[in-house]
């Protein structure tokens, strides 16, 4: 029982991404969709993180004193992984700004009905 | 000197040539820096190949950092061929598109945008294939991703630009989901570098943890290759793109997938654990069948050309993945071999269509009446290369169905045989669709500024490169399925 | 001439004269005299092979290694021979018919036709000189793609849909059964070779072999094998001078000579004859041969008539095939040739008559043979050769396809084989009687009828002769005097094939 609430770090991972997933899958709206989208990239970001911290240990920078350290590698890697995120919900939003213009709607269903009629 | 830095470079010269369009604006210096840009990558990757042949594989330290803590990059049989194709046809394509363009992308003064992305999207192409070390692979996989999506968009019908949207959200769950598998593996056995984790793994193997993480990986990679039934984003991603994104794409990034594949399950699993443990051709087995069968079909319906290509796409990826369900040197070299020579036909018929475009505007069946006659080499191009995917002797495609179905009987699995060879008429269908339209009919009045004429040299000669290909490769392949099948042998371990 | 090189020779030079005819396009005159030189120096290369062949050589080269241990290669053995004479020999007959029936009907495209034709010749070249399946297979697939224009060359609804039935049918046992066969015979042998004696003795189980000889059988679908026989009535919506090709020189041809190769070559007759797992096929092809034979009464068009016939016609090579018996295989083998030149004649006849007198239906030819005698006469002597009656060529290779049946003990296809001289018989004659001895339309009015001298005028105009052009002319007269030049030179080709049964 202890250890499952101890492994919480990846019940948050589980929850955010099953909610990220979730959003994307059933929402409508293009922009719910890269919200959910970002959610889920979210919950991975965590899981490395997480995992990252060794316990007892103090922040990755060498010092007196101290002889265990967290893991810097999970942070660095999220980091590029974040920057990467970052550039596709800037992508994915360029998308739905244009998608706006030419459809006048960001609702899935109402550009399908538009794409079936034409 | 240069020699030594020659994977590094492989990158590079794409990489730093795309900001550099960023900052030239003028159109025609643009065009040139990056067909120059993507002919220098073509010759790197020709050197690389010709050194692994004859030395090994290589192996470069990135900023002088041994692995297993520095990023590796790794040269071997399997990526120094993938990487001639990649970076064969990205040349090709970009010497292929000033012209298409000046009619596909109206706005002159954002040309320099469109190369900017083509050649990002070859480095991210290139890098997940030269790479070493997992994260790394997840990088590229973004990079090329990313301008992927904005290539798509640019093109002229408004669908192109919700196909961009869908092949985003799809691809990026996809990235996430081998980001997953990525992380899951770290936290077992705390290396990123390819060849260490092939190592390391075996020591964990039998985890939940291991388990789940080639799960996810194996989804990830399916949804960027394409495969039965996570195909969804494909048909409209290259019905709606440009012709030369189309031609570029269709022939590399679902083929880079698959090359992740075989990285993962064949280097880093390693097959024993994927095949005989795991059971992967379980999964990957009928959703090939399935995929191959269901693709020709629809394809057989579509009245958009380029549709009907992207489903036959789809079955196309169907015939490499089915090559490496057999996990034996015979399917592993047909998988092989057919994604270089799907690569070469697939081009050359988007480029056939990209000409059609070109002169008629449109790539609907009814536009094409005629053809034959006003266009001739176009359709020539195009009958070349239906001919190739249903798979006449002389043509690449030939070669491909050959291992395939060898393999396929040297397993005792007959049906499959009957099912690739079923599957080969079809293509034939839908294909001969085309060329009795092309052929039989007259050819549709155009009002206004006169009739349809040939396509131009620029457009047809980089064409016709890829038909000389077609059959030269389809008549001797000591270069396609010679390597391939050492490429197999080194995946599998067996000694040649 | 060295035998190497006369084999790139004969495969290359066709295809050299489909370039001239295109670069020539503009000057038909010069265009068919470069079909004609082309023909002439082809036949005049295989030939050179001939005394080769004869002296128990075997003429080879290697063109190139397609994938690791598979060859693009060529080797001369006396079946090959044989039909690399024939279809090279009746290459040129058929472009002087064409020249003649081309200009007399006035057809369009004339230039695609010419070349095509070159294309398929070529193709025929390399099937007739394959050293191995692969080769066999590459050619067979480059004979059906060539000959699809020239099926569909009238461009018209009718032409696209026989073509599709050409295709479709060609193309599908091609791929579906044929190669599959040649996949798994490799996987078998290890190789793909043609070896007297064949390959696949103690590499198979008895079961593989009845299910290979059936992909191999159905899949050649050239051999027109019931129930893959539909394409040949179907490609009759094509010109003349593209059925006689069909038929006599290359195309039926490629397939039972394909056939015929694979039964001595890759099974080897004493494995079918030992173990008499080809004795299915015999009852396939005699079913075929009757029912062709049946259907063939049935039909009055005269080319749908002659197309029955001619699948008819292949089922006695494949009969001989499967016999697996010495004289049941030379037999086959003969009747390549015999029936080549027989149907040729007859479907010269055919043409000529569509072209001199525009009747396409068999009772519309009454009493042609007094306005275009030559042209009867010709389908005479060509209708006794497919029945089998001597002076006339065909007479041979159906003695000894019954010498094969007594051979092999099955002494029901000896009966097989006389009701389909019977029928041939009932098939062929009523149309050389008609025309010779039936008063022609418009003749049988009463001349005490009023108004008779009208009808007398006509009847004076019927019998004016209006034969068919004077190419159309010469090509189906030669093949005719061939039809009976064949009687008494079979025993040369007797001696040419013989060491195909004994090795």
């Amino acid at each position: 029982m202890m250890e499952t609430i101890g492994l919480y770090n990846y019940w948050v991972v589980v929850v955010l991404m099953m909610t990220g997933f979730y959003i994307v899958v059933a929402r409508d709206n293009l922009i719910k969709k890269v919200i959910g989208l970002s959610i889920f990239q979210t919950s991975v970001f965590l899981l490395f993180i997480s995992v990252g911290k060794v316990e007892g240990g103090t922040a990755p920078i060498i010092a007196e004193g101290f002889e265990v350290y967290s893991n810097p590698l999970p942070g660095v890697l999220i980091l590029t992984a974040i920057v990467v995120g970052v550039a596709t919900t800037a992508v994915a939003l360029g998308l739905v700004v244009r998608i706006n213009e030419e459809y006048g709607t960001i609702e899935e269903t109402e550009i399908h009905r538009q794409d079936a009629e034409a | 000197m240069i020699e030594n830095h020659l994977p590094i470079l492989q990158i590079l010269v794409p990489l730093i040539a795309a900001p550099l369009c960023l900052l030239l604006r003028n159109r025609v210096a643009v065009t040139a820096l990056a067909i120059a840009a993507t002919w220098v990558t073509f010759a790197i990757s020709v050197a690389l190949m010709a050194t692994v042949l004859q030395q090994g594989p290589i192996s470069y330290e990135l900023g002088g950092w041994a692995p297993p803590w520095g990023i590796e990059y790794r040269v071997d049989i399997l990526s120094g061929f993938v990487l001639v194709l990649v970076s064969g046809i990205g040349a090709l394509v970009a010497t292929w598109s000033p012209t298409s363009i000046s009619v596909e992308l109206p706005r002159y003064e954002r040309h320099y945008l469109f190369y900017c992305a083509y050649l990002l999207c070859l480095t991210g192409l290139l890098g997940i294939i030269i790479t070493g070390d997992m994260f790394n692979v997840f990088v590229f996989l973004e990079i090329s991703a990313l301008s992927s999506y904005v290539l798509i968009s640019m093109g002229q019908d408004r669908r192109a630009l919700t196909a961009a949207y869908s092949y985003l959200i799809m691809g990026t769950l996809g990235a996430t989901f081998i980001l997953i598998g990525i992380g899951l593996l770290y936290i077992m056995t705390g290396t990123l570098n390819m060849a260490d984790l092939a190592v390391r793994l075996q020591g964990v193997i039998d985890t939940r943890t291991v388990i789940v993480a080639f799960a996810f990986l194996i989804v990830g990679v399916s949804l960027k290759m394409a495969l039965f039934p996570l195909h969804l984003w494909l048909p409209n991603a290259y019905a709606y793109a440009p012709s030369a994104v189309t031609a570029f794409l269709a022939a590399t990034a679902t083929k880079v997938s698959v090359y992740l594949l075989l990285r993962f399950f064949f280097t880093v699993f390693g097959y024993g654990f994927a095949f005989d443990r795991m059971q992967l051709w379980i999964f990957l087995m009928p959703l090939a069948l399935i995929g191959i069968v269901t693709a020709s079909l629809v394809a057989v319906f579509q009245n958009n050309i380029k549709r009907m290509l992207a489903y036959s796409s789809v079955a196309q990826i169907g015939y490499m993945v089915l090559g490496i369900s057999f996990a034996s040197v015979s399917g592993l070299t047909g998988g092989i071999v057919h994604l270089f020579n799907h690569g070469l036909m697939k081009c050359a018929l988007f480029l056939a269509m990209g000409c059609i475009v070109y002169r008629c505007g449109s790539v609907h069946i009814d536009e094409m009446r005629g053809l034959g006659r006003t266009m001739p080499w176009t359709m020539a191009a195009f009958v070349a290369g239906g001919l190739s995917l249903i798979g006449v002797p002389m043509t690449v495609g030939f070669i491909s169905k050959w291992y395939l179905v060898k393999a396929a009987l040297e397993q005792g699995l007959w049906p499959v045989a009957v099912l690739i060879l079923f599957s080969s008429l079809l293509a034939a269908v839908y294909i001969w669709r085309v060329v009795e339209v092309a052929y039989f009919e007259e050819p549709s009045a155009v009002e206004g500024e006169g009739s349809i004429r040939e396509a131009p040299l620029s457009l047809l000669i980089p064409m016709w490169v890829l038909v000389v290909a077609i059959f030269y490769f389809g008549v001797t392949t000591k270069f396609t399925a010679g390597i391939a099948q050492q490429a197999a042998e080194s995946l599998l371990g067996v000694a040649p | 001439m060295n035998p190497s090189t006369a084999i790139y020779t004969a495969v290359a030079l066709p295809l050299v004269g489909a370039a001239l005819v295109v670069a020539l396009r503009r000057w038909p005159n010069l265009r068919e005299a470069a079909s004609l030189i082309t023909g002439g120096a082809l036949f005049a290369v295989v030939l050179s092979l001939l005394p080769h062949v004869q002296s128990g050589a075997r003429p080879e080269a290697q063109v190139v290694e397609v994938m690791s241990g598979l060859w693009l290669a060529f080797k001369v053995e006396p079946l090959g021979m044989l039909f690399a004479l024939v279809a090279s020999g009746l290459w040129i007959v058929t472009t002087t018919y064409s020249i003649g029936y081309m200009r007399g009907h006035q057809e369009k495209d004339q230039t695609r036709f010419y070349a095509c034709f070159a294309i398929a010749i070529s193709a025929a070249m390399g099937v007739a000189m394959a050293a191995n399946l692969l080769t066999l297979f590459t050619f067979y697939e480059i004979l059906t793609l060539s000959t699809y224009p020239l099926v569909t060359h009238h461009r018209t609804e009718a032409a696209k849909r026989a073509g599709r039935v050409y295709l479709g049918i060609l193309l599908g046992t091609s791929v579906a059964f044929l190669l599959l066969a040649i996949i798994w015979t490799y996987t078998l042998a290890g190789t793909l070779d043609f070896r007297p004696g064949g390959i696949l003795a103690g590499n198979a189980d008895d079961w593989v072999i009845v299910v290979l000889l059936a992909l191999f059988a159905f899949g050649t679908g050239k051999a027109a094998l019931m129930p893959f026989h539909r394409w040949l009535p179907a490609a009759m919506v094509a010109p003349t001078p593209v059925s006689a090709l069909l038929h006599a020189v290359a195309v039926v041809k490629a397939g039972v000579f394909s056939v015929m190769k694979i039964v001595v070559y890759i099974f080897g007759i004493e494995l079918l004859h030992d173990t008499g797992l080809s004795i299915w096929l015999m009852y396939v092809a005699a079913f075929t041969i009757i029912a062709a034979s049946l259907v063939a009464l049935t039909k009055d068009n005269l080319k749908a008539r002659l197309a029955y016939s001619t699948i008819s016609q292949l089922s006695y090579i494949v009969l001989g095939a499967a016999m697996a018996t010495s004289a049941g295989v030379l037999g086959g083998s003969m009747h390549i040739a015999m029936h080549a030149f027989g149907k040729i004649t007859l479907f010269f006849c055919a043409g000529a008559i569509y072209v001199a007198a525009h009747k396409t239906n068999i009772s519309d030819m009454r009493g042609i043979g007094r306005t275009m005698p030559i042209t009867m006469t010709a389908f005479f002597i060509g209708s006794l050769s497919i029945i089998g009656l001597p002076p006339m060529g065909g007479a041979w290779s159906k003695w000894f396809l019954a010498l094969g049946a007594l051979e092999a003990g099955q002494r029901v296809l000896v009966g097989v084989l006389l009701i389909s001289s019977l029928l041939n018989v009932a098939y062929l004659m009523p149309i050389v009687a008609r025309a010779f001895f039936m008063s022609p339309p418009g003749a049988q009015d009463n001349p005490a009828s009023p108004g008779a001298g009208d009808v007398i005028a006509a009847t004076d105009e019927s019998s004016v002769i209006k034969e068919a052009p004077l190419f159309c002319l010469l090509a189906l007269g030669t093949t005719a005097v061939g039809c009976l030049v064949l009687f008494f030179y079979a025993d040369q080709l007797y001696q040419l094939l013989t060491p195909i049964v004994m090795p």
